[in-house]
């Protein structure tokens, strides 16, 4: 009895991990207390869990993500905050390499991957004119097991040991001679879960813009951000099964001992990062296209103009997913491929500088004699380009694979995908999240402090991030947790620790920006308070469930159509109101997720009967939904006409 | 949605179908991503035997044969099942369907005791790199199988139960496209694993 409860237990514990352990359940407790008294359980499960509505998952993605911003972002001082001096004692080595793990995790796949699949959820089918995703049902499946692989990879912190082995998770180092605790175990199976909730969205959102645009809207007649939204959904069915193989050979691995990335046996370590990077380059443009998309949204409305070369923002794109999968080896260019491996893939890695530099020159000429509004999303747009360049170049300089030898793991490769991430994932995600948030919850936020925020954000990533490009170059390795005095890398270091002191103020302005513009802003605005462009924009505000009471006929439209309605009098919405058909809401999503949770929380443990339950949970779940017979149901017209009627008389419009 | 068309296949009659039988292709290329990476390992550590057998020591034609045979007919099967359901006949398309789905369990078991037959002679999945790679390559295939098995089952006791309706008749089609896919997987096994292997 006691060893089976010693498993769970922390590997290598610290005051601050039970600081956290005690904070999380104090916070858990204080959330089911706060539910239960104000009886919002049903409210939650009618609204919430059961829903199959587009927005409404979007909006569990957006909140997930948020979550995690401030997790990962967490992790990021206490990182900064152990290099600040010189032999800083802070954080030891274990501890230093799980926090600069989990923070890689978390940031790139518990937040940039759901903030996106956000905007996919919440803008795709407004943008073409559908009244839901392809799949409704398979979309609650997408974010509930995306939602359990998430809190799955969290619960390593309190049960059992976070991963220690960095987010690409090298073997040998993962395996479980060298990274002992079931940290990795965690690792290999929450994203595995996740992931398949991904691939299933990728699936979904395909299927969705191919097949349900509205009358008259040619791929040519697709708003920007919908065309970045297809391209990254076709890289994440093609990349993310990648990823499914190897981790499952990492967890044959750990678990059942197979021998693929071992080193004896005929085992080969380097197939891990090969494989890992097929996935994981690709990866980075699924995060990056939909952040163009939304900076040519925000670009165009607050330039006053439409997009600079439409047809070359959309071949670019389409250049960049194809080469995305043809340079994965320049993640180890050091690691022993030969000089005509390298060279190739230093050449493919260069190469996608060309349509990223046609895209940025195309915002830059939208920009050239437009009527240019400085609101908080066009701040963040206008940072990012200057920003994301710098980031870019530094890109070109690391593909050159023979000077990649100073570089490599050192802080200059961490300033350089910073660098890119930041200014360009983080700020689109933000400057979009402002500019739709009165789409979603119908007002403002401020702009004076929004703006704010932004300057103060750019300060902190300039001084946090610029810092490491000249310690990198003069050999600061990665992953180190301390330096020496004599290294002289302490006052850049300094710099870096202050720099992301502000990022952090500037994400906590973030949320008082939130809280001020609750309680303060005006709850009386237009459904088009930008002057805005997109088809998205000509629904009410907030949008009703059935998004648009008549099918808008796009014939005569543009990539812009809510502009030509409103500017050139192109009649969007023609014909009477008809029923609506909707999908019926559903909890087998949650329950089927939850018996993955259940199997994979097993797994990590090797807790074998346990896993096979959860398992044969899931596959009753599917059996129960096999056998369903579920037709939705219809909103009839009359009711349809109330909605919109409501809308007319005032109050949301 | 809602809106049924006569002039197609009944399966493709209405907008849901269309754009679930659309999906699942979009699956499928998901698929080929899954078994191709599975390949390219395969095809990387495939010599990578340290003390473990050789592909040419424990690979054996006649259950191999046999599988192929039984799957190949399988995939047959299952297209006289959509045969007959675009003709509108309930009872032949389950009599196919049923067939298929035991052609798939035989499969199944010849796979079985090729898998045991491994462990037995020393080649189990933990001996060797390839021994791994070739049995998760194998497994993950056999998995599929496996779970076609499930679903078909329940697809047979859905037209029983509500005879041939756009839905059952979609379902039927999209599992009729799972089964070929496999069936194409198989292929590549069969030659680039067994053939190659025993060469």
């Amino acid at each position: 009895m006691k060893e089976f409860f010693a498993q769970f237990a922390i590997p290598h514990p610290s005051l601050l991990i039970y600081i956290a352990m005690a904070s999380m359940i104090i916070g858990g407790i204080a959330l089911v207390a706060i539910v239960t008294y104000f009886k919002l359980w049903g409210y939650l499960w009618r609204e919430w869990i059961t829903t199959v509505d587009h927005k409404k998952i979007g909006i569990m993605y957006l909140l997930t993500a948020l979550l995690m911003l401030f997790r990962g972002g967490v992790d990021a001082m206490m990182l900064r905050m152990q290099l600040a001096v010189p032999d800083n004692s802070f954080l030891d080595a274990q501890h230093y390499n799980e926090v600069f793990t989990t923070h890689g995790v978390v940031m790139i796949l518990f937040m940039a991957m759901p903030f996106i699949t956000f905007f996919f959820n919440y803008l795709v089918p407004l943008q073409i004119g559908a009244r839901d995703v392809a799949f409704p049902r398979l979309n609650a499946i997408s974010f509930w097991l995306f939602f359990m692989g998430m809190g799955l990879f969290n619960l390593s912190f309190v049960i059992g040991g976070s991963p220690d082995a960095g987010w690409t998770s090298y073997f040998p180092l993962a395996s479980n001679e060298f990274s002992t605790s079931v940290g990795t175990n965690y690792y290999m199976i929450s994203l595995q879960i996740a992931g398949l909730g991904t691939l299933i969205t990728g699936i979904n959102f395909i299927t969705t813009i191919m097949k349900m645009r509205a009358p008259g809207m040619t791929l040519f007649k697709m708003p920007m951000f919908t065309w970045s939204a297809l391209i990254a959904n076709l890289i994440i069915v093609f990349a993310f099964p990648v990823l499914t193989v190897a981790l499952a050979m990492g967890t044959l691995d750990r678990l059942f001992g197979t021998q693929f990335f071992t080193m004896d046996n005929g085992g080969m370590d380097m197939l891990w990062a090969n494989l890992f990077w097929v996935w994981g380059h690709p990866e980075v443009y699924i995060l990056i296209l939909p952040a163009f998309g939304l900076f040519s949204e925000i670009i165009t409305t607050f330039a006053r103009r439409n997009l600079y070369g439409y047809n070359s923002m959309v071949w670019s794109m389409l250049m960049i997913s194809v080469f995305s999968f043809a340079v994965w080896t320049h993640h180890f260019f050091t690691m022993g491929q030969g000089a005509l491996t390298n060279s190739i893939f230093s050449i493919t890695t260069m190469a996608i500088a060309i349509p990223t530099g046609v895209k940025i020159f195309n915002w830059i000429l939208t920009l050239y004699k437009g009527k240019i509004v400085i609101t908080t999303p066009m701040l963040y747009a206008l940072h990012f380009l200057p920003l994301f360049t710098l980031g870019g170049v530094t890109g070109v300089m690391l593909a050159m694979s023979a000077a990649d030898y100073q570089y490599h793991n050192t802080m200059f490769l961490v300033a350089h995908f910073h660098n890119v991430i930041i200014p360009g994932v983080v700020y689109a995600m933000l400057g979009g999240l402002t500019f739709y948030w009165p789409k979603m919850f119908g007002f403002m936020l401020n702009e004076k402090i929004g703006k704010a925020t932004v300057w103060v954000m750019s300060t902190g990533f300039l001084l946090a991030f610029m810092p490491m490009y000249i310690t990198g170059l003069d050999g600061q390795a990665r992953r180190m947790y301390t330096y020496s005095e004599s290294t002289g890398f302490s006052l850049l270091n300094m710099v870096s620790f202050i720099g992301a002191g502000l990022m952090t103020v500037s994400f906590l302005m973030l949320v008082w920006n939130i809280w001020y513009s609750f309680k303060n802003s005006s709850r009386d605005i237009s459904s088009d308070p930008w002057d805005a462009r997109g088809l998205e924009w000509a629904t009410h505000t907030p949008v009703p469930v059935y998004n648009f009471a008549i099918v808008p006929n796009l014939e005569k439209g543009s990539p812009e159509a809510f502009w030509d309605a409103k500017k050139n009098g192109v009649e969007l919405f023609k014909g009477k109101i008809e029923d609506i058909h909707m999908p019926n809401n559903s909890g087998q999503p949650f329950i089927m997720s939850i018996f993955f949770f259940i199997a994979g929380f097993a797994m990590v443990f090797s807790m074998w009967p346990m896993a096979i339950f959860g398992l044969i949970g899931v596959l009753a779940t599917m059996a129960v939904r096999s056998l369903e017979d579920d037709h939705g149901y219809h909103i009839h017209a009359h009711e349809v006409e109330e909605t919109e009627k409501s809308y007319d008389k005032g109050g949301a419009k | 949605m809602g809106k049924v068309n006569n002039n197609v296949p009944l399966e493709y009659s209405t907008e849901e179908n269309n754009l679930k039988i659309f999906g699942f292709w979009v699956f499928l290329g998901a698929e080929i991503m899954l078994f191709g990476t599975l390949f390219a390992s395969y095809f990387t550590l495939s010599g990578r035997t340290g003390n473990g057998p050789t592909g040419a020591e424990i690979f054996e034609i006649t259950p191999v044969l046999l599988e192929t045979f039984i799957l190949l007919a399988s995939s047959f099967t299952i297209g006289l099942a959509i045969h007959a359901m675009r003709l509108g006949s309930k009872k032949a398309t389950m009599s196919f369907m049923i067939i298929t789905l035991l052609l798939g369990a035989a499969f199944l078991s010849v796979e079985i005791y090729e898998f045991m037959h491994y462990a037995h002679i020393g080649a189990g999945i933990t001996v060797s790199a390839f021994t791994s790679i070739l049995l998760t390559t194998l497994g993950t295939h056999g998995l599929h199988v496996t779970f076609g098995l499930l679903w078909g089952t329940f697809l047979v006791i859905q037209i029983a139960k509500r005879g041939l309706t756009s839905v059952t008749a979609g379902k039927t089609f999209i599992f009729s496209l799972y089964w070929h896919f496999l069936d194409v997987v198989w292929i590549f096994i069969f030659s680039f694993v067994y053939l190659k292997g025993m060469m």
